[in-house]
C-alpha cells in the first residue's frame, strides 16, 4: 500500500528538533518539548507498526517518481519492528536524560542533536534506496559525533577521536561499495539492484562487493576484527548518550547488514562460513574482554560486542528459524542494552563511581531499585522466562541442527561468560558491603527532587517491564519474528512491493 | 581516460591508507580526506564516462539512448562532497580541541584512558 504516513515519525523528530532551536538557552522548555515530541513520535511509530502488520508492506515513492528512478521508502515487518524499538528507546532515554544530564550539556543543544540522531535512525530503517541509506547513516554519525563530544572532557575527546575516525572510514568503505554496486548494476534502488544483480556474470565481483558492505557495516556494528573503537569510546560520554549508542547505533549496522544480505545478495557458502567464523570470534573476544574489567561501563561495552556475535551467528546460519531467533534477539538486545547503560548512569549518580571494586551495599540501600536491576540483569543473561532466553534457545537449536558445533560452542561460552560477569557485577556492587562509608558528598542521587528521581527511575522500570512482557508473551513475539523472517527469506515479496507498485 | 582515472583512484586510496597509519592526527585527517576523494572519483568512474552527450533524453528519441551520459553519479558525488565537507569541518574542530586539551598531535598519547581497566 502506498502511503505518506511512512514519513510521519521522521518528520515528527525533525519538527521537534527545529522547534527546540528556538529555545536554545531555556532548559525547562527544551525538556518539555523533547518529551512531548518523543511521545507523539512514539504514538506515530506505534501506528506505523500496527499499519505495517495489518496491511502488509507500506511503500512511498518520493516526489511521485516511479520506483527505480525516485527514492523509495518502504516499511516491512523488520523495518517496522526497528522503528518501534527506536521510538521506545528514544522515549525512555529522552525522559531519562531530562534528569541525568547537567544543564550545560543541554544548553549546548543536546536535545536538538538527539532528535536529529533519532530522525536519522528512523530514516535509515525506512529507506529503500542504498544511497539514501548512506545519507541517513551520515545524518546519524554526525549527530553521534556531536553527542559524543558535547561537554568536552579530556577522556571524551580521546574516545571521540577513535570513534570519529573509524566511523568516517566505515562511511568511505560503504560509499566505495555503493560505487562498485552502481557500476555493475546501474541502479541504486535496493529492489531494482536485487533484480539486476542476478544477471551479473562476474560472480566474484559480486562477492567482493558484498564483503565491502560487510566491512563497512561491520565497523559500525563492531564485529570481530573491527570492534576496537567501541570499548575505548562508549564508556566516555554521559550514560544517557551511551544508552542510545549502545542500544541503537550498533544495531543500525546489523539492520543494514540484514537488508543487504537478504534482499540484494544471496550469501553463498563462502560468505556464510565467513559469517560463522566472525560470529564465533566476536562472541569469544567480546566475552573475554569483559572478564578483567572493573568499570561497569567497560564491561557493558564489551558485552555489546559479545552480543553482536549472536546476531552475526543468526546471519551466518541463514535459515528461516535462525532469522526468527535473530529478529527476536534484536528486539531483546535493543531494549536491554539501553536499559543497562541507564542503570549504570543511576549507579554513578548514587555512588560517584562505576568501578565494581569500590561499589557496594546497593542492595541494602536501594532494595526496590536493586530488584528492577536484577530483573534486567536476568533478562540480559537469558534466564527464563525473561526476554533473552527464547532467542538464545532458538539459536542453539538451529546451530545444533546444522551441525555447526564450533558456533554452538561459541554461543554457549559467550552465554556463560555473560552470566559470570553479570553475577560478578551483582555480587560486587549490590551484595558486598561497601568498602568505604557512603557520605552525603558521594550520593548525588538523594538531592534530586521527586520528579527528577521519577525521570531517572521510570524509564528503567518501563524498559524492564517491556523485557518482562516480551518474556511472558514470547509466543506472540515469536510469531512477529516469524513474520519478519518469512519476509527476509523471500526477497521477491519486497521487490514486487517496490517495483510492482505501478499498478 | 578510464585508465588514468583507475590509476588516480588507486593512488588516492593507497595514499589515504598510508596517511592514516601515521601517528600525527592531522595526517590521519588528511588520509580520511584522500580516501573520501578516492571514493568520489570511483563513483564517477563506475558511472561510465561519456563525453559530450546529453544526460537526459526524451523517450521518443530512443535511438540516442545508447550514448546518453548518466547524470546520477554527479548527483551522488555532489551529495558525498557536501557530507564530507561537513564531516571535515567537524573533524578539524575536534582535532583542534583535542590538541588544546592534550597538548599533543601524537595519536599514541591518546591511550592514557585505556590503561586503567
Amino acid at each position: 500500500m502506498t502511503t505518506n504516513f511512512i514519513l510521519a515519525p521522521i518528520l515528527m523528530h525533525m519538527f521537534t528538533a527545529i522547534v527546540l532551536l528556538f529555545f536554545w538557552q531555556k532548559v525547562l522548555i527544551q525538556k518539555i518539548i523533547s518529551i512531548v515530541g518523543n511521545s507523539i513520535a512514539f504514538l506515530l511509530c506505534l501506528r506505523l507498526f500496527e499499519m505495517t502488520l495489518s496491511q502488509g508492506y507500506l511503500t512511498l515513492q518520493l516526489g511521485g517518481w516511479q520506483a527505480p528512478f525516485g527514492i523509495t521508502f518502504i516499511s516491512d515487518t523488520l523495518s517496522a519492528i526497528m522503528v518501534l524499538l527506536t521510538a521506545l528507546v528514544s522515549l525512555a532515554v529522552g525522559i531519562y536524560s531530562t534528569a541525568s544530564l547537567n544543564v550545560s550539556r543541554i544548553k549546548y543543544g543536546y536535545f536538538f542533536i538527539f532528535h536529529f540522531l533519532i530522525m536519522g535512525l528512523l530514516g535509515a530503517f525506512l529507506t529503500g534506496d542504498i544511497f539514501n541509506m548512506y545519507v541517513w547513516f551520515e545524518v546519524v554519525i554526525i549527530s553521534s559525533f556531536i553527542l559524543m563530544t558535547v561537554g568536552g572532557k579530556k577522556m571524551q575527546m580521546e574516545g571521540a577521536i577513535k570513534y570519529v575516525t573509524m566511523n568516517m572510514l566505515a562511511s568511505v568503505i560503504f560509499l566505495t561499495a555503493i560505487a562498485v554496486l552502481y557500476g555493475i548494476t546501474g541502479t541504486l534502488n535496493i529492489a531494482d539492484i536485487a533484480n539486476k544483480i542476478s544477471l551479473v556474470e562476474n560472480k566474484g565481483l559480486v562477492t567482493v562487493t558484498s564483503l565491502l558492505f560487510f566491512v563497512g557495516f561491520g565497523i559500525k556494528s563492531a564485529v570481530f576484527p573491527l570492534y576496537f573503537w567501541l570499548p575505548s569510546a562508549y564508556h566516555t560520554p554521559p550514560s544517557a548518550i551511551a544508552a542510545i549508542f549502545g542500544g541503537l547505533l550498533t544495531k543500525m549496522g546489523i539492520y543494514a547488514m540484514l537488508r543487504v544480505f537478504t534482499v540484494i545478495f544471496q550469501p553463498d557458502y563462502f560468505t556464510l562460513t565467513l559469517f560463522s567464523i566472525i560470529a564465533v570470534l566476536t562472541l569469544i573476544t567480546g566475552a573475554l574482554g569483559t572478564i578483567n574489567k572493573r568499570s561497569i561501563r567497560r564491561i557493558l561495552s564489551y558485552l555489546i560486542i559479545c552480543h553482536i556475535g549472536y546476531l552475526i551467528a543468526g546471519l551466518g546460519l541463514n535459515t528461516e528459524l535462525a532469522f526468527v531467533a535473530l529478529v527476536f534477539y534484536l528486539i531483546h538486545d535493543v531494549i536491554v542494552k539501553s536499559n543497562v547503560f541507564m542503570i549504570s548512569g543511576v549507579i554513578l549518580k548514587m555512588r560517584e563511581t562505576v568501578d565494581i571494586t569500590r561499589l557496594g551495599s546497593l542492595l541494602k540501600d536501594y532494595p526496590k531499585f536493586s530488584f528492577v536491576v536484577a530483573l534486567v540483569f536476568f533478562s540480559l543473561i537469558g534466564i527464563p522466562p525473561l526476554s533473552g532466553f527464547w532467542p538464545k534457545i532458538l539459536l542453539f537449536q538451529e546451530s545444533f541442527k546444522q551441525e555447526n558445533y564450533v558456533l554452538l560452542a561459541g554461543l554457549i561460552v559467550a552465554s556463560f561468560v555473560t552470566l559470570f560477569v553479570i553475577v560478578r557485577i551483582w555480587s560486587e556492587a549490590f551484595w558486598k558491603i561497601s568498602p568505604k562509608p557512603i557520605t552525603e558528598e558521594i550520593d548525588h542521587f538523594a538531592p534530586f527532587s521527586l520528579s527528577g528521581k521519577i525521570a531517572l527511575i521510570a524509564p528503567i522500570v518501563g524498559l524492564a517491564a517491556v523485557s518482562l512482557f516480551i518474556g511472558l508473551n514470547a509466543n506472540s513475539f515469536i510469531k512477529l519474528s516469524e513474520k519478519a523472517a518469512y519476509e527476509m527469506k523471500r526477497p521477491e515479496i519486497y521487490i514486487n512491493n517496490v517495483l510492482g507498485s505501478k499498478e | 581516460m578510464e585508465l588514468l582515472l583507475v590509476i588516480l583512484v588507486g593512488a588516492f586510496y593507497s595514499a589515504g591508507i598510508y596517511m592514516m597509519f601515521r601517528r600525527s592526527m592531522v595526517k590521519l585527517l588528511m588520509g580520511l580526506l584522500l580516501l573520501g576523494n578516492g571514493a568520489n572519483i570511483l563513483i564517477f568512474l563506475m558511472g561510465g564516462l561519456t563525453k559530450g552527450k546529453a544526460p537526459i533524453i526524451r523517450p521518443e528519441n530512443s535511438k540516442f539512448l545508447e550514448v546518453y551520459a548518466d547524470p546520477v553519479p554527479q548527483a551522488l558525488i555532489l551529495t558525498a562532497i557536501v557530507i564530507s565537507f561537513a564531516l571535515t569541518a567537524f573533524a578539524i574542530v575536534l582535532l583542534k580541541r583535542v590538541y588544546t586539551t592534550t597538548g599533543s598531535d601524537d595519536l599514541d598519547s591518546l591511550n592514557i584512558q585505556d590503561l586503567d581497566i
